[in-house]
């Protein structure tokens, strides 16, 4: 386990940690928003060192942060294969009625440029906000749904579930894989079809065992006498003080300053 | 097979803030044979150097050599020496993926290459070393077994590869006293019968007593003894340095010590202890 786990939450104490999650994850937002408003180079760039920035303010491990970005490799091909193939202009070169053009390999680059920001972006919010701010602060922003009788508690609480897991899931497909390499498995050779089958002694257990805690969890809520109640008192509360109204205003003028700085370029 | 341990350390998610040293600079040399306990508290990198040993995972400094070859390595000759250690993870019921019990333990003999006509052959007599009927468990399926009996596929399936290193993690973790008074009795024997080497992780210092000739005892990463099992078990200043409890009957020998009987406090066996216990008796006048 080299790596930084997508979705991973490490308990640290940093400017970042200490915010309140309803701050961070309008920051967020708007950074990936942002990400997609961002269209020259400068401005990707300046984009790049803001986030930069603030994975420095949060006491990330830049190339851990970077390795994040794994996950969604075979994404980020096919959306550059995608841009490369299919964007009009100056062809490049013509090869048999298709054509790839300069366009398409500036747009192709720009988009997995973006699919890694957001990856990094979410790696940033969940290193810095534990599980159960995230759901917090979700049902904060999304509470004005609950007056359409949209179930936010109960989904903010499924998502926490799930973020909770993401890192034992890892864990124990890691465990699984290596019991079965002892027993003489092989992962990394024949082709894929052969590779693919190979997997299978992995996703069984990795399955079997997420069913069975899936269901010793439903048990253990259910002895702690949790049910679906419209109001339920919180330990910790939120509350925003100075730090956040800081960082608040700190994004903004970022944002503001980029999309600023582009127009003028 | 000799396996070489240099100067061994290993350090999870290391450059990130949640890295940690399970293995501190470990050296050891198990020669063939060996029936060997490694103790330790929880987090004393008793599993780590099982992993180390089988090769799973690649030294962040030092080597482990199996017969002169590094074990991690993806070369032919690394993995040809693997396939001779045998390793059964904490929990090992967790792995079974198998629609029938056969195939279960076939995995692993099929992996490594053994004749479709000997793999059944194989299967059962690795059915019978855990104690399960070949008639009347080869065709079920896994997941409906009990608890002890998945426990006992999965190991069936790490025996059906003939190691010759056989490393176990925690066996019996989770049997009732009679499947592990059971099980242990049938490595036993397996043992002396092929004369492999065993290695034995266990937080129950009475399994190892009975199985170990040998003991290394973790403690934050490092070795903080290792020599014969009397010696290492019966010291309980030592075990307790160690974040460990003595044994039951190291602790009752030094009971009865403290409280005037003249016994010697490193036995490690119920059978030894109660000879000595009804020795003294005999001294004190049998009052």
């Amino acid at each position: 386990m080299n790596l930084l786990l997508p979705g991973m939450y490490v308990a640290a104490d940093s400017p970042l940690h200490r915010l309140d999650p309803r701050i961070k994850m309008g920051a967020t937002l708007g950074l990936m928003v942002l990400a997609f408003a961002v269209h020259s180079l400068p401005g990707l760039l300046l984009l790049a060192a803001l986030v930069a920035g603030v994975a420095l303010l949060a006491r990330a491990p830049i190339p851990a942060l970077l390795r994040t970005t794994r996950t969604v490799f075979w994404l980020a091909l096919v959306m550059f294969f995608f841009y490369f193939f299919t964007t009009p202009g100056r062809p490049l070169v013509s090869w048999g009625g298709i054509s790839v053009t300069a366009e398409g390999l500036g747009l192709g680059a720009t988009q997995v440029y973006r699919i890694c920001l957001l990856v990094i972006l979410a790696s940033l919010l969940t290193y810095t906000t534990s599980p159960t701010q995230l759901a917090h602060g979700m049902e904060a922003l999304f509470g004005p749904l609950e007056r359409i009788r949209f179930p936010v508690r109960e989904i903010a609480l499924v998502l926490t579930i799930a973020l909770r897991f993401v890192p034992t899931f890892f864990a124990e497909i890691e465990i699984i894989s290596k019991a079965q390499q002892a027993r003489g498995a092989d992962f990394y050779s024949g082709g894929p079809l052969r590779r693919l089958r190979s997997l299978v002694p992995i996703f069984v257990p990795i399955f079997v065992s997420a069913l069975r805690r899936a269901e010793d969890l439903a048990t253990a809520m259910d002895a702690r006498g949790f049910r679906s109640a419209p109001h339920r008192t919180r330990l910790y509360r939120l509350s925003l003080g100075w730090n956040d109204l800081v960082a608040c205003l700190a994004v903004a003028a970022a944002s503001l300053l980029i999309l600023g700085l582009e127009r003028w370029i | 097979m000799l396996i070489q341990i240099e100067k061994l350390t290993y350090i999870y998610a290391p450059r990130t803030p949640l890295a940690r040293t399970a293995l501190d600079g470990v050296n050891l040399e198990l020669r063939s044979g060996e029936r060997v306990g490694i103790v330790g508290q929880t987090g004393s990198g008793k599993s780590t150097l099982a992993q180390q040993i089988a090769g799973l995972l690649a030294p962040t400094a030092g080597r482990v050599l199996l017969d002169g070859t590094t074990a991690h390595e993806r070369t032919a000759a690394a993995r040809a020496q693997r396939r001779r250690i045998g390793l059964a993870f904490q929990h090992p019921e967790q792995q079974i993926f198998e629609q029938t019990v056969l195939k279960e333990v076939a995995f692993g003999p099929h992996n490594l290459g053994v004749a479709e006509a000997q793999i059944t052959e194989r299967v059962h007599w690795a059915l019978e070393m855990v104690g399960l009927s070949p008639e009347t468990f080869a065709q079920r399926v896994p997941f409906a077994l009990s608890g002890g009996e998945m426990r006992r596929v999965a190991l069936a399936g790490i025996v059906a590869m003939r190691p010759e290193v056989l490393i176990l993690d925690e066996p019996t973790a989770g049997l009732d006293p009679r499947g592990r008074r059971e099980l242990l009795g049938r490595v036993d024997g397996w043992q002396r019968e092929t004369g492999m080497t065993l290695i034995l992780i266990s937080h129950h210092l009475d399994e190892v007593a009975r199985l170990a000739e040998r003991v290394i005892l973790l403690a934050h990463g490092q070795v903080a003894a290792d020599g014969p099992t009397r010696k290492v078990l019966g010291d309980s200043q030592l075990l307790r340095s160690a974040g460990l409890s003595a044994p039951q009957p190291v602790a009752l020998l030094e009971a009865l010590r403290s409280a005037g009987w003249p016994v010697r406090t490193d036995l490690l066996l119920p059978e030894q202890v109660a000879a000595e216990i009804g020795q003294a008796w005999h001294q004190r006048g049998g009052s």
